[in-house]
């Protein structure tokens, strides 16, 4: 199988283009979506670049189907991805979370716009937030992340990837209209200075393989269809062979490696950057495009003599409160501006411990929040 | 306190009526500085219903530094391409930006700061396609804001251009520069206000 | 060829998946395994190669017995997983096996778009009437006036024929048997599955604990026993007109023509996506 080639030097890329190429250098090499504003770009791209790479690219019928063909691809062996927005999303949480259950590797990208239902298809907002993580029924490890530029959507999809191997996790990558649309002059990584990760495989003989069994780490080497460990994936919940149980002890030990896996991995998994954090009395947290105004807006307030910082959260959930809580018992406010009704901010207050004060600021017109609303809010704390 | 590194940009917006190949223009412009002159650009552009017919726009802001918020704050240059997006956008420049109207199209200038070129006559009558008074305006913008190497906005444009249409792209584009050359930018007012509004902003 | 019964087991049951099954005694569904299990044997292909794929109802249930790479997938995807999973790996065989309800209502548009699609993929669609699993509701090919628990009235709406719908829709191959016509129906498996394109049997069975009880259909083998007299082979089928056929099954091979399978179709793609990029992505 050929490996993409990285064009050398400096390219103009939107977003979604960006997304593109990082999916092709992490090695994904299976897409199947359906049209959808604004993530279409990802979907035209791939249709491009993956037959070029012995990859393959289908446009399904429905977002259900969409990422049923991705799971059916991941279990065959062969990385894979959708790309989405609101309504595609929302249709893609049955199948999403069989992927949870069944602990198929997939990335989905979820380039937000107004909601709900058909909602504001052409502007930006991040009011998929709580639905990426919580969206489909049931307990599940799931991980959420966030991208702020065209740069980011390069390295964080390879990334996703990479966690979405390394812990048998689906990953869903938040992008928003602003970041998926702006063009930026990107140098991408060449493939010596991308880190690609891929699921373990079985070492055993298949006659010992149980696939179910976690390694140390709570996750089970993952063997392809076609390999010739002949096993059983299913979405009821099952024991260590991949069969359906109803015993009380094989269905709590299922959960609990479930979420463990997840909990041991936190530390890997959770990523944040912080701006002038370090002396900061007052924070803002903020992620997606978001974050760009956010900082715009902590240099005026710094400009105008506040010590105030930003935390960019780039993973959403888990939630990473190792970093957020002691920035909270550091700073005597923390704004958290969102294009929605406040979806992160309700995670911030749950993990304060203490009288940090938590303020809001949403916006749900359809606007990109700017520079200046944050700063105005943010000079008064 | 001292100006915080990143803060310095400088703001485009390229405004018209849809079809008019302001995106496109946009796009070579940001190519231009951020590929071949190798500095921070972020382009963006308006999407959906309001990016048809009606006003049309599209945006670059460039910096030496990495550019956080994306989108333009306040123009440094505005090249309106019809009246409405004139009307509509004018305001938003800064009050020493410069604005760009393409004479042939705008009638009414909001202020007395503006410099006009007919860049829809010149590209009928001169190169023969109203197609590229984009790149006239391209050409002219190049110039007038002072933040492209203007070699590589041709090297820019001629890489994006459909093949064939490479030679006229690139006439229409030397036309504009040559245009705007011709204008000396500190015989312009100096502000886009006048004096009352000003004092009262 | 009779190949014995406890050859298939020995060969093809999960020794290590604590039986017995979920299906009622006298199910159709036995016979169905069964006959898939031969055409199987008959294929001579590796246990390796061979996926099969269900959603969810009895019949999805049936992969988790079988010594295969098996997938049961959620309510009516079946056919996408699959789609999946032989874009990705297309030498392996990928069978979707699937209910009315399953396959024709919650999983109507996938089955029309692969049928149209025409990947090398087979589909086996047992059809009884019935939702049986969830307690006998009516389903898309429960016929008109008959009782369920949801039309406890009688039902007011109109079935459809699934093989109809899949020879419309673009299948390459589609076939009808019924549980009383059990070589019949393996051998219809068997080519289904050597078809290369889209190939579904439709087989009709019995849920006579859902659906016979309720319309004074009798048991298992009474319901059986009609489907012999109701059943009338394809080329006899032919000859008769509309109304000798009404309430009559056609079985036998309905349609078996040669399409451009995308599976083949998408390697030229490749083809012209390497001549075009000169292999740079």
């Amino acid at each position: 199988m050929s490996e993409p080639e990285q064009t050398p030097g400096r390219q103009l890329l939107q977003g979604n283009e960006a997304v593109v190429h990082g999916a092709l250098a992490a090695g994904c090499r299976f897409f199947a979506g359906y049209p959808i504003t604004p993530a279409s770009e990802i979907a035209e791209h791939l249709s491009v670049l993956l037959p070029a790479v012995d990859g393959t690219f289908i446009q399904m019928e429905d977002e259900i189907a969409s990422i049923g063909a991705v799971i059916g691809a991941s279990l065959a062996g062969v990385k894979a991805m959708t790309a989405t927005s609101g309504p595609g999303f929302s249709l893609m949480q049955e199948n999403l979370g069989f992927a949870c259950v069944a602990e198929v590797p997939c990335v989905i990208v979820n380039v937000m716009r107004g909601g709900p239902s058909t909602g504001l298809p052409t502007s930006p907002a991040q009011g998929d937030v709580q639905m990426a993580r919580w969206g489909t029924h049931g307990d599940h490890p799931i991980v959420v992340l966030a991208v702020s530029s065209v740069l980011d959507s390069f390295s964080i999809t390879v990334k996703a990837f990479n966690i979405s191997e390394k812990y048998r996790v689906p990953v869903i990558l938040l992008s928003d209209e602003v970041v998926a649309h702006t063009r930026e002059a990107v140098r991408l990584p060449g493939r010596d200075e991308v880190k690609v990760m891929d699921r373990i495989r079985p070492s055993m003989p298949p006659d010992w393989y149980r696939p179910y069994e976690g390694d140390n780490r709570g996750v089970p080497p993952m063997a392809a269809f076609g390999d010739g460990y002949r096993h059983h994936v299913t979405g009821l919940i099952h024991d260590e062979h991949g069969y359906p149980t109803q015993n009380r002890k094989e269905i709590e030990g299922f959960h609990e490696r479930m979420a463990g896996k997840i909990r041991r991995g936190f530390a890997d998994i959770q990523m944040t950057r912080g701006f002038h954090t370090r002396d900061a009395e007052v924070l803002v947290i903020a992620y997606g495009s978001v974050a760009r105004s956010a900082l715009r807006a902590v240099e005026e307030a710094r400009r105008q003599g506040m010590r105030a910082g930003l935390l960019q959260l780039i993973t959403l959930f888990p939630f990473p409160r190792a970093t957020v809580t002691p920035l909270l018992k550091q700073c005597r406010a923390v704004l958290v501006p969102e294009m929605n009704m406040g979806q992160i901010s309700r995670e911030v207050q749950r993990v304060n411990q203490c009288d940090c004060r938590v303020v809001k600021h949403n916006r749900v017109d359809g606007e990109f929040i700017t520079p200046m609303e944050i700063t105005r809010v943010l000079l008064k704390l | 306190m001292k100006q915080q590194d990143g803060w310095e940009r400088y703001e485009i917006r390229f405004s018209g009526s849809g079809g008019q190949g302001l995106i496109t223009a946009a796009v070579v412009f940001a190519e231009a500085v951020g590929v071949y002159d190798g500095r921070y650009v972020c382009q963006t552009q308006s999407y959906g219903p309001e990016a048809r017919g009606g006003k049309s726009k599209a945006e670059v802001v460039v910096s030496d530094h990495p550019i956080d918020y994306p989108k333009a704050l306040e123009l440094d240059l505005l090249l309106a391409m019809n009246q409405a997006a004139c009307d509509a956008y004018f305001y938003d420049l800064k009050k020493n930006g410069i604005l760009v109207v393409d004479s042939t199209l705008v009638e009414q200038f909001p202020t007395s700061r503006v410099i006009a070129i007919p860049f829809t006559g010149i590209a009928r009558d001169e190169i023969g396609r109203v197609l590229v008074a984009n790149m006239v305006a391209l050409g002219a913008i190049g110039l007038l804001s002072g933040q492209v190497n203007l070699d590589n906005l041709e090297k820019a444009l001629l890489a994006r251009v459909p093949k064939g249409t490479e030679e006229m792209n690139r006439d229409a584009l030397r036309r504009g520069i040559e245009e705007a050359g011709k204008i000396d930018l500190d015989q312009l007012p100096r502000s886009v206000m006048n004096e009352d509004e000003e004092e009262y902003p | 060829m009779v190949i014995p019964a406890q050859t298939l087991r020995h060969t093809f049951l999960r020794h290590n998946k604590k039986f017995p099954h979920v299906w009622c005694p006298g199910c159709g569904n036995g016979i169905i395994m069964a006959a898939l299990l031969r055409a199987i044997y008959r294929l001579d292909v590796s246990k390796d190669d061979i996926v099969l794929a269900s959603g969810i109802g009895c019949s999805g249930r049936m992969p988790t017995y079988l010594d295969f790479n098996t997938l049961h997938t959620t309510h009516g995807r079946a056919l996408t997983f699959a789609t999946g999973v032989k874009l990705a790996r297309p030498s392996l065989n990928v069978v979707a096996i699937m209910g009315d309800g399953d396959a024709t209502a919650i999983g109507g548009n996938h089955f029309i778009h692969a049928a149209r699609r025409n990947l090398n993929l087979t589909a086996i669609i047992i059809n009884n009437s019935i939702y049986g699993m969830t307690g006998g509701q009516y389903s898309p090919t429960t016929p008109f006036g008959a009782r369920s628990t949801t039309s406890v009235y009688g039902h007011i709406e109109h079935d459809f024929s699934i093989a109809e719908l899949a020879v419309t829709a673009g299948a390459s191959f589609v076939a009808r048997a019924t549980v009383y016509h059990a070589e019949l129906m393996d051998r219809l498996i068997e080519q289904a599955i050597r078809k290369r394109g889209f190939a579904v049997v439709e087989v009709i069975s019995n849920c006579h604990v859902q659906y016979g009880r309720r319309n004074n259909l009798g048991g298992a083998v009474e319901m059986i026993r009609r489907f012999k007299e109701q059943a009338v082979h394809v080329d006899r089928a032919e000859k008769m007109s509309a109304e000798e056929l009404r309430g009559k099954i056609t079985i036998g091979v309905l349609t078996d023509r040669e399409l451009p399978i995308s599976t083949e179709e998408y390697k030229k793609v490749r083809e012209r996506a390497r001549a075009a990029r000169g292999g740079k992505v």
